[in-house]
């Protein structure tokens, strides 16, 4: 293997394109799988009906609800290829539904001023995050915890501990309305991850947020300014909690400080483990997340048009998802490939 | 680990060339020792780790145990205590065949282990360190019993200090005291010293050395390792050398110079030298130097030192384990900073706080530790080739793909790199290709000066040579090399001149003809002759 003459060989030609199966097909597996079912046992699943130009049915409304996870898992996604999380996501959506809220009640700014305004907040979020654990060295569990804690605790001062509603419809039309035919969440998604992931990949961000999240003391050596990369993704993060804030927001006409984005942090991590982006840090799957943010909210839809008791639903989610998992881990999909060898033979 | 190279060394023809006193071979004199090890083995997949080794250790005496990396006296000291189940030989603890079972047992048994890194718990108070999983009075803690328990124990050492503070308000040196008095506290009758001084001053270190003397008087075996030579032959009474899992041999302190322990560390090369690449010392025109550090050290780590390079020179970095060499290597890439000192590149000063810095002015690194400080494991041959170029130039200006692609297929066709292909994952790769991959790295990015720590370790025969010829080339086409290495042989064939370093401190510089291995040994050996 190592003699001049074996290497030699090796190299000539034979550029073998052979690559493991795609990263993609566990995720794609699991969600085909999810809606085979839906075909199979909920009536209307697949329905979609067509009203003044828009499209309808439990489809659509799959991906119209998934929006704002997919929005936070393309995030989420980057800062946890250079093995960090983010926690604040969801409170960093109540902070930017509120600026907006209030923004649009109190002063005469247009509607995408406004916008802007939540936008760099929220990119001020993610700054902030970014500098404790690139400069401060603070684990991302706990330095993200702090603005997770705190930042409800800022959207209730904007909204001076109120619900604060509004009527105005190009606010609303951010949430509720449509966009060649689909709802226009929709297409925030697609243009958002449209851009990430040209920046990832046209540019060299996404192999030096890959080489650091997989080794950031090599990276640091070959150069890579590993601190810029962390704040980045932090910052870039924040965005996407930024916009995803701005959805139910405007679904709701108001903002509510307590329960907007609730949790939504946990279903972001698991959608961004449920694409294929290992917890480790290194490669990421900007689609697989998508993907999981869908698996996610089809469960979810699939649940609640069966008419499982609601008790169940969260067992029943806990369960699928720990199959999406079981089916993603290496170790156990050899443990079982060995098991179905030994039966067979 | 270069047991390839080494597999053939001896002990016969480890002392050729020098006159050595044999081994002791003393009629047995307190009739029965403290411990006696007898054909000790142990195997790990691949490396024989220990190869029939015998260690003697006698009550009353600071045994030595010296040897460089992967001699086996780590895996010596784990056997011993019970960390790993050994594969043949036997042992006898006060003349009765005994085997530790576990690290526990081990100590129950009076074999007491203070590892480098302090195993205690920093945030618990001394007291509780010393007493913790032996606490006296059952259920309820008598914590007067522990107090003073513990203030007894440590005046044992001679040292009175609070021991209700928490460990972590003392200095490393009093908490390797306190790790001292709690292993000595159970019943200790034999205390193993893993590289206890390599975070101390030297006034620690005499500390250290006082409390050793008195336990030795009090008739404990003390095993020490230790990589700094001079405090091998201040305060042991005999040493036991090994080499490639071998015993080497056992002698008295007093018997034996330090040159002669360092020739039996480091063997004697079984190589073929004719067709090994081996640099020109003819034309000794010395060019301009690029890069001038004056007086460049860092606290505990290397003591301030000059060195110059010249392009198409080769300086190689030689010196035992510990010595400083890789710490200076490190200096001077800015993967450590300085404390003092100042570097200059063609003649103008240039601050090097940050390997991004060193490679902005065209220094490139091959770290030590290939694994964990050089490849990045997931990522494809092409991309572990291209990321320092990458780097250099930022993220706006990405390669294009198709120029990632010509870079790696050249490295990998100019440096022989053995890959299905360049999209296989670096880590799948022998350590020899990796190694090569890295310095396709490093040559992609069109370095000036390129620092190359132990570039051949771990490395099959076949990649080594390749390996070598490709620095000789490198030099011949203006590149500076500062390369680390532990393997004399390979310096004294690769470099046009050489600094030794001993004990944090460079002692010496060869040029000339005075670059040979033999040269280079009696240099680190202090030349004691």
């Amino acid at each position: 293997m190592s003699t001049t003459q074996g290497a030699a060989s090796a190299i000539q030609p034979a550029p073998q394109k052979r690559k493991g199966p795609s990263p993609l097909l566990w995720p794609l597996a699991a969600l085909a799988l999810l809606l085979a079912l839906n075909l199979a046992f909920t009536p209307g699943f697949f329905h979609v009906s067509v009203k003044d130009g828009r499209l309808f049915g439990s489809l659509i409304d799959v991906l119209n609800r998934a929006a704002p996870v997919m929005l936070l898992s393309l995030g989420m996604t980057l800062v946890i290829a250079t093995r960090g999380v983010d926690l604040s996501v969801g409170a960093v959506m109540a902070i930017t539904g509120a600026l907006a809220a209030w923004l649009i009640t109190t002063s005469h700014a247009g509607v995408p001023a406004v916008v802007c305004m939540a936008l760099g907040l929220a990119l001020v979020c993610g700054l902030w995050n970014g500098v404790l654990v690139a400069f401060l060295d603070i684990q991302p569990i706990v330095a993200t915890l702090i603005l997770m804690v705190a930042g409800r605790g800022i959207a209730q001062l904007i909204t001076n501990g109120q619900i604060i509603t509004f009527e105005n419809p190009g606010m609303a039309f951010i949430g509720g309305g449509f966009f060649l035919g689909l709802p226009f969440p929709v297409t925030i998604v697609a243009v958002t991850l449209l851009i990430t992931a040209l920046l990832t990949r046209r540019t060299a961000l996404g192999l030096f947020i890959e080489s650091v999240g997989n080794n950031e003391t090599a990276s640091r050596y070959a150069g890579v300014n590993s601190a810029m990369v962390k704040v980045a993704v932090y910052a870039f993060c924040g965005l996407c909690a930024g916009l995803a804030g701005m959805i139910p927001m405007s679904d709701i006409k108001g903002a509510d400080a307590n329960n907007a984005g609730l949790y939504l942090e946990l279903d972001a991590i698991l959608s961004v483990v449920i694409g294929g982006t290992s917890l480790d840090g290194g490669r990421f799957q900007l689609v697989g997340s998508i993907i999981g943010a869908l698996i996610i909210q089809t469960l979810t839809t699939t649940i609640l048009s069966r008419g499982v008791q609601v008790e169940f639903t969260l067992v029943v989610k806990a369960l699928v998802v720990l199959a999406v998992c079981l089916l993603q881990s290496e170790g156990f999909r050899q443990m079982a490939g060995r098991h179905f060898v030994r039966k067979a033979a | 680990m270069s047991i390839t190279i080494h597999a053939r060394a001896t002990k016969s023809t480890a002392t050729e060339g020098f006159a050595m006193p044999e081994p002791v071979s003393e009629p047995q004199q307190s009739a029965v020792p403290l411990l006696s090890m007898r054909g000790t083995r142990k195997q790990f997949p691949g490396v024989l780790a220990l190869d029939g080794v015998d260690f003697t250790l006698r009550a009353g005496e600071i045994h030595a145990l010296m040897g460089e990396n992967g001699a086996g006296k780590s895996t010596l000291i784990k056997v011993l205590t019970g960390v790993y189940p050994k594969d043949g030989g036997e042992a006898l603890l006060e003349g009765r065949l005994w085997e530790a079972k576990s690290p526990g047992h081990a100590q129950q048994c009076g074999v007491s282990t203070v590892y480098q890194e302090v195993n205690l718990i920093p945030t618990l108070s001394v007291a509780e360190n010393i007493f913790l999983g032996r606490q006296p009075g059952g259920a309820r803690i008598n914590w007067r019993a522990i107090k003073k328990g513990a203030e007894a124990a440590l005046a044992r050492l001679n040292l009175s200090i609070d021991v209700s503070r928490t460990l972590s308000s003392y200095s490393i040196a009093i908490r390797q005291m306190v790790a001292i008095a709690r292993a000595l506290d159970i019943q200790a009758k034999i205390l193993i010293l893993d590289e206890p001084t390599s975070s101390l001053d030297a006034d620690e270190v005499a500390r250290l050395f006082s409390v050793m003397r008195r336990l030795k008087d009090e008739g404990l075996g003390i095993i020490f390792v230790t990589h700094f030579l001079n405090q091998v032959f201040e305060v042991t009474d005999r040493i036991t050398v090994l080499r490639n899992g071998r015993l080497v041999g056992e002698y008295e302190t007093a018997a034996l110079t330090r040159l002669e322990l360092v020739a039996r560390m480091l063997g004697k090369e079984v190589k073929d030298l004719e067709d090994a690449p081996r640099v020109q010392h003819a034309e000794e025109v010395r060019k301009e130097p690029m890069l001038r550090a004056h007086g460049v050290g860092r606290r505990n780590a290397v003591a301030p030192l000059d060195l110059e390079l010249a392009p198409g020179e080769v300086m190689g970095l030689a010196g035992l384990l510990g010595s400083g060499r890789t710490e200076t290597a490190r200096l001077i890439f800015g993967a450590d900073r300085l404390d003092c000192g100042a570097i200059e590149i063609d003649g103008k000063p240039v601050a090097i706080s940050s390997p991004r810095k060193a490679i902005d002015n065209r220094l490139g690194f091959c770290p030590e530790d290939r694994k964990t400080e050089a490849i990045i494991p997931d990522l494809t041959v092409r991309e572990n080739i291209i990321l320092a170029l990458q780097a250099g130039r930022g993220w706006r200006k990405r390669l294009s793909r198709k120029k990632q692609d010509e870079l790696a297929d050249h490295y990998i066709k100019a440096l022989s790199i053995a890959t299905p292909s360049p999209e296989q994952a670096v880590k799948n790769l022998s350590g020899g290709n990796q190694q090569k991959c890295i310095l396709a790295r490093w040559l992609a990015s069109n370095p000036r000066l390129l620092i190359l720590d132990e570039p051949t370790r771990g490395i099959d025969v076949g990649s080594r040579a390749e390996i070598e010829r490709l620095i000789l080339k490198l030099c011949d086409d203006g590149m500076a090399i500062l390369m680390v290495s532990s393997e004399l042989e390979e310096l004294a064939r690769l470099s046009h001149r050489v600094a030794v370093m001993r004990d944090r401190e460079k002692i010496a510089e060869l040029s000339g003809d005075a670059v040979t291995e033999n040269g280079i040994m009696q240099a680190i050996g202090g030349a004691a002759s």
